[in-house]
Order: structure tokens, then C-alpha cells, then sequence
């Protein structure tokens, strides 16, 4: 087959995940990072090869759409004639752009980690999982079924576990960990039914079948109704779940934050650039059918995705710690991309919100990864995340602190870098399709300048501090990375992007909307004089500021107490009103029903274990009695 | 046949002798004693083979040959008993009975 | 005459089972065990099977006898008194022996025994030999044979249980 070779992009990772997992004890350390970046480097070649393949020599169609390629299956489980479980690598131009965006991502990662793990105690076991890690991003972007999605979909969140755990002997860490997994899986719960629900209405899990306009999907928007929603509707806000749950989307937001315990560059692959936009890439996949079959469901993404996005901004705002100002910022811009697909049409000039999306998750991976390599870059050097003790590390980093302003004015939407022209698609969809949508995000685009140069200016501007030693600016393997990226931050925009990749295929070209794009510039350069004038200086003005916001400052600062508010609902509600009578039940009835049978037999036992004495003439006389009784009434009771 | 005495007369005491025999065994508690016991019980059922045969059936040999291997398996089985016997001795220093217990459970 | 004789074996027989299971001293226990064999061969005698009385003397008397008196003396049992025996073991073991010769005594009374008055076959040790080796109906050469080799390997498992393991 023509595109079969796209099952090796998948398939190294994987072959590198098993020698660095297996044999990394008994490997030389520095081998098993340069066999990782080795894979993926071969993994990067493949997949730009194959975008070049897909988006310029056979891709397109007779009609000038691109079609679905499937590149390679392999049936797997099988329990009807329609319903199966395959295996396969189905190529489309959302999958075919994912797959560079996170051989690329994950290559620069790997690259990084040269530098940043070293010395590291668990340096083999550190690239086996981003090997893992990245084999299993791969399966699930070029899933060709809703269950080969959900397989890798759990892999992610397993690599992810594995990898914030990375220093596991830190009980934050694995606690992090522990809440990433279990509020993830508690959110793939919804997706699991969701997938049922889909597959049981349909028949199939086939995304190709799935996504056909004429397939069966569409014939079910008729069916039953449940609390005012269609059936259909219910599945796909479910699924919708799992993919606010992978995404951080609010309420599921909760382990985002608490996943920077694990080292920088896997915060920097999996929860900004790829892990993370499964989500937005799981809705976007099913698209055709949350657009035509169920409207009132895209309608929950998108309130969902822009009231994420604000309350993360906000949040960010308040924050010291420079990874979770990065994290909620992560959180904000995919509430970004979420809303932008919920105001999406299906078909070209109507689903410009789609394409919208998908060029932001793309400009997003960039300069999201760069900042968190970036902020790696200065961790690394200083050895600590608290804003609050950095200071004028511009003199001592200069690469650093180049890329990362690049990296700032990419995500505040300051032309020409990659962030202005994705977000101000975003703006114009939203703007197109419910106004209440644009002013939200206009603000929140205001928010997100400000909170990004707060940081840049925190960090390498202010008054110097005292550091342990001179800050050092990082060694080539991770300023690479960094430079690299930074051009990609500064350049990707100009890619016709809806040339490329729509919500059915056929391209078309699009226009700059300078009246939405104006005030969007506007905002953002007020955002970054704003936070000039607090930070670029020592002044009390943020102190000010934090004054006259008065307790709504605390809130956000303890970000409105989602943690404890789970906590308590998670204690004090299930725990002891609903576990603990059910595990009394358990305990007392079940448990000592049981006991009881137990005891009983054991009682019985002792009582006759007597007669068990291995005295061979208390055998004989119970015998001779026996004898002598039968006698007894055989001769004298019976036959009389 | 024995000339004036019926076969109640035989059978009365080799019923004794089975009981005495009887007795030994649910009492003694030498394994040699015990064996002794067997001898006897062993003893009373062919003499009342015989006396069956004899007075009974005289013109068939069964209950004769039938006392005959009898006596032959008594002989295999006091050579195994004995064995078994001097066995236990040596691993037990003892042929009592009641500390031969080990088999109960 | 037979009948002083069969009543003084009987008295011989009852009188010496009833030392050898009550007995102190094991030797003499063997040797009484000896005297009540040897009066059940006179038994058979006066039955007038005379080689069954000279198999029960030799197997019985000279063989069993002899191979108990050897174990007494491998086990060291020669010389010490047997154990006292606790009275309600006695108590147990007379009641049962008592109550088994009462029952069966009773109903052997009640029952009567037809004689035959049938002509005895040849007992003779030349009937005897031939009716063993024969394989006709009155045959038992089955069961010799059996037998010989029961015998067999009864020899080869008393040696293997006996004999000294190798440490």
C-alpha cells in the first residue's frame, strides 16, 4: 500500500520504548538518550515525509478535498459483521498534522532531555517512557476506530502517570501523579459509555464510517430523547467528557496544575504541546457528527472550552509559580481551541472555527513547548520555580531570554509570530457565530498578554536576586530546542493553514478580518504595558492592584478552591455518607455471615477431631461395639 | 466327628477363645501382645472352619483347606506385623501403642 | 474317653488364652500362646486331619511362636513388665468380650445345626496333595498358587520394611 511505511512512525517509538525498557539497566546510561533521539529523529523524517506525500502528490481527491487515507489495517477483535476492533493508521489532513506536530515536539523534547536529565538517576527509565509516551500519542492520532482511539487514549494517561512520577521518591510527585490518573479515568469513564452508546447506535466503531455524512450516525438524530437531548447528543457529550477530561478542560482542570511536579521537558511534551489537545483532537475527529447530528452538544463544548479559558486566565494571573502559570495558561489557550470548535459549522467558509482550532493547536505546540522549555532552561540554572526569586536573567541567559520573549509575543497575539494569526481565526469564528463568545475571549486574550509578560518581565527583568551561584545559560543540547522552536514560533503562522486542513477536506482560502483583528492587537499591547508597568520595575503597584481586587485576588490565588471543594466532596459526601455504611454493610453483615459459616465449621471440627486420636484400640472398640450393635438389631430387633 | 460331643460344645469355646482374643486386643498395649491377640482370634475362626467341615459338610474338604490358608496367610502376615514392628522400634524406641499416633492426621 | 480329652483340650485352650492376654511378662505370654496352639492341633487331631494338625504345629507353634519370641527379643522386651493397664480400658475390653460371647453364645443356642451323616472324603495327605494340585472342581490349585506367591512377596516386603536404612 501506498502509505504503509506510516505504520513505522508509530512502531519505532515503540521498538525504542522496549530496549531502553528492557536492556536500560544494562546499556551504557548516555546510549539509551542518544537511541530515543535517534528513533526520533528517524520517526520526524517519516512523518514529515508523509505529510508532504499526503498534503502535495496524493491527497487530494477529484473533487480538490482530501480524503481519508487508510494506511495500514489490520482487524483485530471481531464481534459482528459491522462491528470489529481493528488496528491501523488512518491518514487524514487532522491526523497527518498531528503526526508532525508531535514527531516534532517530541524530538525537541528528546533532544532537551539530553541536557536537562542528565545525571539524572533515572535517566534510561526517563527516555523509555517518553518513548512510551510518544508511540502512544502517535497510535492514538492515526486511530482508524473510536477503540483503537480509547487503547492509546489510556496509554497517554499511563505514559503521563508514569512520567510525572519520574521522581518518585518526592510524595508530591506521587501525589500528582496519582490525581492525574485518577481524575483523568474518572473522566475516560464518561468516554468508555460514551463509546458504547456510539457503537451501539451505529454499529460500528470505524471513524471513517462514523464520520460519513451518509453513514448511519446520521441516521439517528431522530431517536429517543433523554432530559431534552437526543441519545446521539448524550454519547457525544460524553465522549466530550473524556476529552475535557485529557484536556483540563473545567471541571476536570484539577490534575493539570499538580502534573508540573513531573521534570520540565515532559510538561513541556505531554501537558502543553500533545497529551493534553487529545480533547480538542477527539472532538475534532468527530466532528461531522457533533456538527450535524448534534449542535446542543458542540454548544456545551464551546460554553465549556470559553468558560475554561477565563477562569484559567484568570487564575494565571495570581499565580508565583512559573510551571503553573504555564499550566493554567495551557489550560486557557485549549479552552481556546475547544470553544473555536464548539462555534464551528461543518463545511468550508462555515467551519472556519475548525480549521481555527486546529491551526491554534498547531501554533499552540510551538510556543507552549518552547516556554516550557524555556522555563526549563531557567529552572534548570537557578534551581527554583518561585517567580518571586528571579530576577534580571537576561544578562545571563541570553538565548533564553530571547526565545521565550519570542514565545511570548507568539501566545499574547502580537503580529507577525505564529499566535496572532491562529487566535485571530478563533476571534473571527466567534465572532461570526455568538458575540458573547468574542468578548469573552477578547478579554481573555487582554489576560493572557498581561500574564505572559508578568512572567517574562518577573523573570528577566526587576531587580536582580541572590542566587546560590552565577546563572549559567544552558548547554547546546537544550538551547537547540529553543532556537529551533522559536523560529518555528515566529514563522508557522504564515503557513496557509486552510489550504490544508478544514472540517471536510475541500480547502479554501481565507481573509484578514482586520476589524476583529485591531481590537485583538489592541487589548494585547495593553496587556503588556500593564504588566510593563508593574513589573519591568520594583513598584507597589501590584500590590495596589491586588488591594483593590480584595478577596476576589484570594479566590483566584487558591484557584477558587477546586481542590478543596473535590476534596470535600470526595470526603465528606461519598466517603461518609455513601462508602462508609456501605463498607459497614460489608464488614458486618457480608464479612460475618461468612465468619459465621467459618466459625461454625470450625467449632464442629475441634469438637470432633477427638474421635480422629490415632489410638488404634479405640478404633477397634468403637469397631467391636459397632459389630456388636449390628448384631444386635439385625438378629434380635429386626428379624424377630 | 467326635464321638459325644455335639458341635455346640466346639463352638462355645472357640466363641470364647474369640473373645478372649477380642479382649487382648482392646487392652494390651504392646504391639507383640496385640499380635498375640490376632493369633488367637485367628486360632478360634479355624477350628471353627474345621468343625464345620467336619460335622456339617464332611464330604467336601473346604472349611480344611480353607484353615489351611488361613494358617499360611497368618504366617506372611506376622512376618510383615513383625517387621513393621521392629521398624517402629527403631525409629521410636517404642512399640506401645498409644505413642503410635502420628498417622491421625 | 474322646470326650475327657476334648474337654481337657478345651480347658487347656480357654485357660491358657485367657494368661496369655492377662500375662505380665511377655516371654510367658509367648508361651502360653504356644500351649493353646498346640491344644487346637490336638483338636484337629481328634478330627481326625492329621496333616492340618501337623501344619498348625509346625507354621503355628514352630514358626509364628518362634519368629514372636525373636521380635520380644530384638525389641528388648524380655525383661521388663508389661505396662499396667488403665481399669476402664479393662472395663471396656470385659464388657464388650462379655456382652460378644453372651450375644453369640445365645443365639448359636437357638439355632440347630443339622449334621450330616454323609460319608467323609479321603483326608489323607495323598488326597490332600492331590485335591491341591488338581484343577477339576474339587481342585485348589488356584489359590495355592496364589498363595506361594503371596508368600513370596511377603518375604521380599518383610526384608525391605526391616532392614536398616541407609543414613
Amino acid at each position: 500500500m501506498e502509505f504503509s511505511y506510516t505504520i513505522y512512525i508509530a512502531l519505532i517509538p515503540f521498538a525504542v520504548f522496549v530496549i531502553n525498557g528492557l536492556f536500560g539497566s544494562k546499556i551504557k546510561e548516555s546510549f539509551t538518550g542518544y537511541l530515543g533521539v535517534a528513533g526520533m529523529v528517524v520517526a520526524t523524517y517519516l512523518s514529515y515525509f508523509t505529510a508532504y506525500h499526503y498534503f502535495f502528490k496524493v491527497g487530494k481527491a477529484v473533487d480538490g478535498a482530501y480524503q481519508k487515507v487508510i494506511g495500514f489495517n489490520m482487524e483485530w477483535l471481531r464481534f459482528t459483521e459491522s462491528l470489529h476492533i481493528d488496528i491501523g493508521v488512518l491518514l487524514d489532513p487532522i491526523s497527518v498534522m498531528m503526526l508532525v506536530v508531535i514527531t516534532t515536539i517530541s524530538l525537541m523534547v528528546h533532544i532537551y532531555s539530553l541536557g536537562y536529565m542528565k545525571g539524572d538517576k533515572g535517566y534510561s527509565r526517563f527516555f523509555a517512557f517518553l518513548s512510551l509516551f510518544t508511540f502512544s500519542m502517535l497510535g492514538l492520532v492515526v486511530a482508524t476506530n473510536i477503540f483503537q482511539m480509547y487503547m492509546f487514549w489510556e496509554l497517554v494517561g499511563l505514559s503521563s502517570y508514569l512520567l510525572i512520577a519520574h521522581y518518585y521518591q518526592k510524595p508530591s510527585a506521587v501525589a500528582a501523579s496519582k490525581k492525574a490518573f485518577i481524575v483523568t479515568r474518572f473522566a475516560d469513564l464518561g468516554f468508555l459509555i460514551g463509546i458504547l452508546i456510539l457503537s451501539y447506535l451505529t454499529g460500528t466503531f470505524d471513524f471513517n464510517i462514523l464520520c460519513n455524512p451518509e453513514g448511519p450516525a446520521f441516521m439517528q438524530s431522530s431517536s429517543a430523547v433523554f432530559l431534552g437531548l437526543s441519545t446521539m447528543g448524550w454519547a457525544l457529550i460524553l465522549i466530550f467528557m473524556g476529552g475535557a477530561g485529557k484536556s483540563a478542560m473545567f471541571p476536570f482542570h484539577i490534575w493539570l496544575p499538580d502534573a508540573m511536579e513531573g521534570p520540565t521537558p515532559v510538561s513541556a511534551l505531554i501537558h502543553a504541546a500533545t497529551m493534553v489537545v487529545a480533547g480538542v483532537f477527539l472532538i475534532a475527529r468527530l466532528f461531522p457528527i457533533f456538527a450535524i447530528v448534534a449542535p446542543n452538544a458542540l454548544e456545551v463544548v464551546a460554553v465549556i472550552g470559553g468558560f475554561s479559558s477565563i477562569f484559567a486566565a484568570v487564575i494565571a494571573c495570581t499565580q508565583t509559580d512559573i510551571k503553573r502559570i504555564l499550566a493554567f495558561s495551557t489550560m486557557s489557550q485549549i479552552g481556546y481551541m475547544m470553544l473555536a470548535l464548539g462555534v464551528s459549522g461543518y463545511g468550508a467558509e462555515a467551519g472556519l472555527g475548525f480549521m481555527a482550532s486546529m491551526f491554534h493547536l498547531f501554533t499552540h505546540a510551538m510556543f507552549k513547548a518552547l516556554l516550557f522549555l524555556g522555563a526549563g532552561a531557567i529552572i534548570h540554572a537557578i534551581h527554583t520555580n518561585n517567580l518571586s526569586e528571579m530576577g534580571n536573567l537576561r544578562k545571563y541567559m541570553p538565548i533564553t531570554h530571547i526565545t521565550f520573549l519570542i514565545a511570548c509575543l507568539a501566545i499574547s497575539g502580537i503580529p507577525p509570530f505564529a499566535g496572532f494569526f491562529s487566535k485571530d481565526e478563533i476571534l473571527v469564528a466567534a465572532y461570526n457565530h455568538n458575540q458573547i463568545y468574542f468578548w469573552v475571549e477578547w478579554i481573555v486574550a487582554g489576560l493572557t498578554a498581561f500574564y505572559m509578560f508578568r512572567l517574562y518581565f518577573g523573570i528577566f527583568w526587576g531587580k536582580e536576586k541572590k542566587y546560590e551561584h552565577t546563572p549559567h545559560e544552558a548547554p547546546f543540547s537544550m538551547t537547540f530546542p529553543l532556537i529551533f522552536l522559536a523560529i518555528a514560533s515566529a514563522i508557522v503562522g504564515f503557513i496557509p493553514f486552510s489550504n490544508f486542513v478544514t472540517s471536510d477536506g475541500l480547502p479554501f482560502d481565507i481573509q484578514m478580518h482586520w476589524e476583529i483583528a485591531l481590537p485583538s492587537i489592541g487589548i494585547a499591547i495593553f496587556g503588556i504595558i500593564v504588566a510593563f508597568v508593574f513589573y519591568k520595575k520594583e513598584s507597589d503597584l501590584p500590590n495596589r492592584a491586588v488591594a483593590s481586587f480584595g478577596s476576589f485576588y484570594k479566590y483566584a490565588l487558591n484557584k477558587f478552591y477546586f481542590d478543596e471543594l473535590y476534596l470535600f466532596v470526595a470526603k465528606k459526601v461519598i466517603f461518609k455518607r455513601f462508602s462508609s455504611p456501605i463498607a459497614w454493610f460489608d464488614r458486618h453483615i457480608i464479612d460475618a455471615t461468612m465468619d459465621g459459616v467459618a466459625t461454625i465449621t470450625n467449632y464442629i471440627a475441634l469438637k470432633i477431631k477427638g474421635l480422629q486420636s490415632g489410638q488404634l484400640q479405640q478404633y477397634a472398640s468403637v469397631f467391636v461395639s459397632g459389630v456388636l450393635l449390628l448384631i444386635v438389631i439385625f438378629i434380635y430387633l429386626i428379624s424377630v | 466327628m467326635i464321638e459325644g460331643i455335639s458341635i455346640h460344645h466346639i463352638l462355645t469355646v472357640t466363641t470364647i477363645m474369640f473373645f478372649i482374643g477380642a479382649y487382648g486386643f482392646l487392652t494390651r498395649k504392646n504391639l507383640i501382645t496385640m499380635l498375640m491377640s490376632i493369633e488367637l482370634v485367628l486360632n478360634a475362626v479355624n477350628i471353627n472352619f474345621v468343625a464345620f467341615n467336619k460335622y456339617l459338610y464332611p464330604e467336601n474338604m473346604q472349611g480344611h483347606f480353607f484353615s489351611m490358608f488361613i494358617i499360611g496367610i497368618a504366617a506372611a502376615e506376622a512376618a510383615v506385623a513383625i517387621a513393621i514392628i521392629i521398624n517402629i522400634y527403631r525409629n521410636i524406641h517404642s512399640i506401645d501403642v498409644e505413642d503410635i499416633e502420628q498417622m491421625k492426621y | 474317653m474322646e470326650t475327657i480329652i476334648f474337654y481337657i483340650l478345651s480347658l487347656v485352650i480357654l485357660v491358657f488364652s485367657v494368661l496369655t492376654v492377662t500375662t505380665k511378662k511377655i516371654l510367658r505370654a509367648a508361651v502360653y500362646l504356644l500351649f493353646v496352639l498346640g491344644a487346637t492341633a490336638g483338636i484337629y487331631f481328634m478330627f481326625n486331619y492329621n496333616f492340618l494338625a501337623a501344619v498348625q504345629l509346625t507354621v503355628y507353634a514352630g514358626g509364628i511362636v518362634v519368629l514372636i519370641i525373636f521380635s520380644i527379643l530384638l525389641t528388648h522386651q524380655i525383661n521388663t513388665d508389661l505396662d499396667k493397664i488403665n481399669i476402664k480400658k479393662i472395663a471396656l475390653g470385659i464388657i464388650s468380650s462379655g456382652l460378644g460371647i453372651f450375644l453369640v453364645l445365645s443365639t448359636l443356642n437357638n439355632h440347630h445345626f443339622e449334621a450330616s451323616n454323609k460319608q467323609a472324603t479321603d483326608s489323607t495327605i495323598h488326597g490332600i496333595g492331590r485335591a491341591l494340585l488338581s484343577y477339576s472342581d474339587n481342585g485348589y490349585i488356584l489359590p495355592f498358587e496364589v498363595i506361594s506367591v503371596l508368600l513370596l512377596a511377603t518375604m521380599i516386603g518383610a526384608i525391605i520394611i526391616a532392614k536398616k536404612v541407609e543414613e
